[in-house]
């Protein structure tokens, strides 16, 4: 038996790959678990303003939502492209999820700053830790998918993307899926219940 | 092979083998430099008002004991056997990914480097002194971590060398779950993976769920340090309990990420020298099982000082009692191996049997913290540093010492002397129980912890001079240790394939094995391959053996680790460009490793 | 946790859903997105605000992990994966609220 064969053989039939990404994925949970509860644990323990209702735009983070919750329809239309061999679908939407990300990370930029001018910041009060510490932790990760992303349209581009390959671009999308529902979690718990 | 082309393959190797021996080799540096702390320590508490070492100096040295030990000695050396073993054990060819463990090791050797660093690196940071190290206590509870009361980088060295450290711990924990899961031999259904491979599962997990907990506690904490938040700061409305509810949220489970693969081993060793299959297999891998999970539901145990109301100390109090049962059933499980065995007395034997009496003791003085009336008496005193070190000595290291000699026929092809083994055992066993049993009196007589001298009015002079011979002893042990692993290397016996006569797919092949561990992969039939004799099918008459291949190494394992310490240095330094030149080496070597050929 | 299987094992791709499956996921994705601002703003709903969000957030996820991350139809030892640790993050996230005191009655 060659090592080639042995590696298309595994003892649960599924792919290493993937099997190793759903752990790391369990193991976010955890990361993103703990900065949840610590901002839950902190909610109303501020001792100065700006307090989250002062501050939070809701219809400019709804817009954001689903722009979130769009770039994960279009993950999964560009993972179909990919997974049928449909190279030129691949490219439009790998790109388009790209673009849908980094409009949601421009409008984090937009919010950060805004609330800079207003009054909160990281050392204002334990709102501003948490929030920034929270809601940073999660656009690092929409960073990390758009760099990922685009280097997978930058694959496609260069004609290496091939159905045989489909996995790679479902872990991205897996990821990317990840980093929509933690911001489900945090449009919910930040946002709307205050 | 010229000079350098040797020390290529080494830093470029992926093979499982090459870096389990590399992690032994430096967490065994790292245990002795951590044991080294421990003499410094217990030279100035020899006798009362010692002047061996000033105060400040004493802080750093329990602390980077503990942290050394914990994260640079014990884990890591259960890594080595991971490494080596695992994959021989399920019948592997190597791990599911071989580069990122090769990133596991690196980013552990830097991480490692760097907190150790702060030893000599006083006069960069305008100290006035050598040594800025660690000084808060291996849990470093909040205040004490805080720029205003600790101004240094004394902190900084250690929360971004924790960081680090995460992150080998991490990629280690998805590699090994993904390899025992998927990467088994035809035939080996979980229900016959040996224990010790099943250990590995559990520490697997424990990790991948444990570290994120404490890599947020550190965040918070740097940004506390670095940025000037307050998540740790009362007056702000911050609470520095959070701190510890973190930190012990993390810290239990991590108890047994350093318990379980010791008693994965002692579950390998027991059976092998009793000649008699593991009694209650299934009850042993699900109690590990149970241990792992239950150990998520106790951590505010460690904190019963704080005052968190009767029924939070009520049900942590509880589910630490009921924590005890499934530990108390592996015990007996052992013990029952044991009865009516052909015992051999080897080492190896000797230190499992060591572990089972040491690791008893030191549950039952755990048990006795778990009632919180009881733990307001011993918490911040000798007593709790006698438990954790008949848990952690007694128990991880009598293990992993039993590992050490029943493996390192099979790692390196030669046996250990058996004669200095003895006197190796001896030494340890005798010395460990004088150091740490005194401690459990010098406790309740009420000697704090962690603090630099005594006055000889405490009444405890005599108790701790015993603890201090006992360490030295200990030290003596490990000397008598390194001497023999130094005289095998030329003067040992060969061992051959299997000088135990073992159960377990690895004793199935050579010692030291091939690169590619199988000439065939084994086809498995039952839980102990090798003692059931028919159950092991043999290669086919006249089957053709494919050519096997084995995948070259990679640099850029080693690449991207190195840019972590880097990205380290800028908070260390106050100097940002340090966090460019980082992260552009941790996107290099990313990239180039993500689209270099290789085959696993 | 599925009983892994004995032998070795080609992996197979699991069945994806159409293009049609996922836009429709979208659309209820949207509408509950809709709701939950909708429930933000209405005083009528203030009762029962928390609840309803939290479970209106629950849906969401689960649809998102459902399908888009396909774990409706692809082995269930992922589903362990991901599940295993998501329940004790949220145990933790309950415990650690019940020690703070947020569940405790105001006074
Ligand atoms: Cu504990």
């Amino acid at each position: 038996m060659t090592i080639a064969a042995a590696t298309h053989r595994t003892s649960m039939g599924l792919d290493s790959r993937k099997m190793a990404f759903w752990a790391f994925i369990g193991s976010e949970c955890l990361l993103f678990g703990s900065l949840i509860s610590t901002y839950l644990v902190y909610k109303g323990r501020s001792v100065v303003g700006p307090y989250p209702h002062d501050i939070l735009n809701i219809p400019f983070t709804s817009v954001s939502t689903f722009d979130l919750l769009m770039s994960s329809l279009m993950m999964v239309l560009a993972l179909a492209a990919v997974q049928r061999g449909d190279l030129k679908w691949a490219k439009v939407w790998l790109v388009a999820t790209a673009l849908l990300g980094i409009f949601f990370l421009s409008g984090q930029v937009y919010e950060f700053t805004s609330f800079v001018r207003e009054g909160l910041t990281l050392q204002t009060n334990l709102f501003g830790a948490t929030f920034f510490v929270l809601t940073g932790t999660h656009g690092a990760h929409v960073t990390v998918g758009v760099v990922w992303l685009l280097t997978l349209w930058v694959r496609a581009l260069q004609g290496q993307l091939t159905a045989a390959n489909a996995v790679t671009v479902e872990i991205c999308g897996l990821y990317w899926h990840f980093v929509d529902v933690i911001w489900i979690v945090i449009f919910t718990v930040v946002y709307l219940i205050q | 092979m010229s000079r350098l082309k040797r020390l290529m393959s080494w830093l470029t190797t992926t093979d499982h083998k090459r870096i389990g021996l590399l992690y032994f080799y430096t967490a065994f540096v790292f245990f002795l430099v951590g044991g080294l702390e421990a003499l410094f320590i217990r030279a100035q508490l020899a006798q009362p008002d010692g002047h061996v070492v000033s105060a400040e100096t004493f802080n750093q040295l329990f602390t980077m004991h503990g942290t050394t030990m914990v994260f640079l000695a014990l884990m890591p050396l259960t890594a080595s056997f991971f490494n080596y073993i695992v994959p021989l054990q399920i019948g592997a060819r190597d791990v599911a990914f071989p580069r990122l463990n090769a990133f596991s090791y690196w980013v552990f050797v830097l991480g490692a480097l760097l907190m150790n660093a702060s030893w000599f690196t006083g006069p960069l940071f305008h100290a006035g002194r050598l040594n800025v190290a660690p000084d808060a206590g291996w849990f470093g509870y909040a205040n004490l971590t805080s720029r205003q009361y600790s101004p240094g980088p004394n902190i900084d060295f250690w929360l971004l060398g924790l960081q680090i450290l995460g992150v080998s711990s991490l990629a280690a924990g998805f590699n090994f779950i993904v390899t025992i899961l998927n990467l088994r031999a035809p035939g080996m259904k979980m229900m016959r993976l040996p224990v010790f491979s099943w250990m590995t599962l559990v520490t697997s997990f424990l990790i991948i769920t444990a570290f994120p907990v404490i890599t947020v506690a550190l965040v918070l904490l740097m940004f506390d340090r670095f940025f000037g938040t307050h998540f740790y700061l009362t007056s702000a409305g911050g609470d520095p309990v959070l701190w510890q509810h973190l930190f012990w949220i993390f810290g239990h489970p991590e108890v047994y990420i350093l318990i379980l693969p010791a008693m994965g081993i002692v579950s390998e060793v027991l059976p092998t020298f009793a000649r008699k299959p593991l009694f209650g297999y299934t009850v042993v891998v699900y109690s590990g099982v149970l241990i792992g999970f239950m150990g998520w539901g106790v951590w505010s145990h460690h904190m019963f000082s704080v005052g968190l109301g009767p029924i939070a100390d009520s049900v942590f109090s509880a589910t630490t009692m009921l924590i005890a049962v499934p530990t108390g059933v592996k015990i007996f499980n052992w013990l029952a191996t044991l009865w009516g065995g052909q015992l051999r007395f080897t080492t190896a034997m000797l230190f499992a049997i060591g572990f089972i009496a040491l690791f008893t003791i030191g549950g039952l003085s755990g048990v006795t913290h778990a009632s919180p009336p009881a733990d307001l008496q011993q918490t911040d005193t000798y007593y709790v540093v006698a438990h954790i070190h008949y848990v952690l000595f007694g128990g991880t290291i009598f293990g992993l010492f039993a590992g050490m000699y029943y493996w390192w026929p099979k790692m390196t092809g030669r046996l250990l002397s058996e004669t200095l083994g003895k006197w190796h055992f001896a030494l340890v066993f005798v010395g460990m129980n004088l150091a740490f049993f005194p401690m459990h009196l010098i406790g309740l007589l009420g000697m704090p912890r962690r603090i630099y001298t005594y006055s000889p009015d405490l009444g405890v002079s005599t108790l701790n001079l015993v603890s201090t011979i006992g360490a030295f002893l200990i030290g003596v042990g490990v000397l008598v240790f390194i001497w023999n692993v130094w005289r095998t290397r030329t003067r040992g016996q060969t061992a051959g394939n299997d000088p135990w006569g073992g159960a377990t797919l690895e004793w199935t092949i050579s010692s030291p094995p091939p690169v590619h561990n199988f000439d065939v992969i084994p086809t498995v039939a039952s839980r102990l391959p090798r003692w059931t004799k028919t159950q092991l099918k043999a290669i086919p008459e006249g089957a053709k053996l494919a050519e096997i291949h084995v995948p070259g190494g990679s640099i850029w394992p080693l690449v991207t680790a190195l840019g972590l310490p880097v990205l380290a240095l800028a908070p260390l330094s106050h100097r940002l460009p340090f966090a460019f030149v980082g992260a552009t080496i941790i996107l290099l070597g990313i990239f180039r490793w993500a689209f270099e050929p290789f085959e696993a | 946790m599925q009983q892994p299987s004995t032998d070795e094992h080609p992996v197979v791709q699991h069945a994806h859903p159409t293009a049609g499956v996922y836009l429709r996921v979208a659309t209820i994705l949207v509408i509950l997105t809709v709701i939950e601002v909708g429930v933000f703003y209405v005083p009528a709903f203030h009762s029962i605000l928390v609840p309803a969000l939290l479970l209106l957030s629950a849906v969401k996820f689960t649809l998102v992990v459902m399908f888009y991350m396909h774990l409706k139809m692809d082995s269930r030892f992922f589903t362990f994966l991901f599940g295993g640790p998501l329940l004790l993050g949220l145990g933790m996230t309950m415990g650690l609220m019940f020690l703070f005191g947020a569940f405790a009655l105001r006074r």
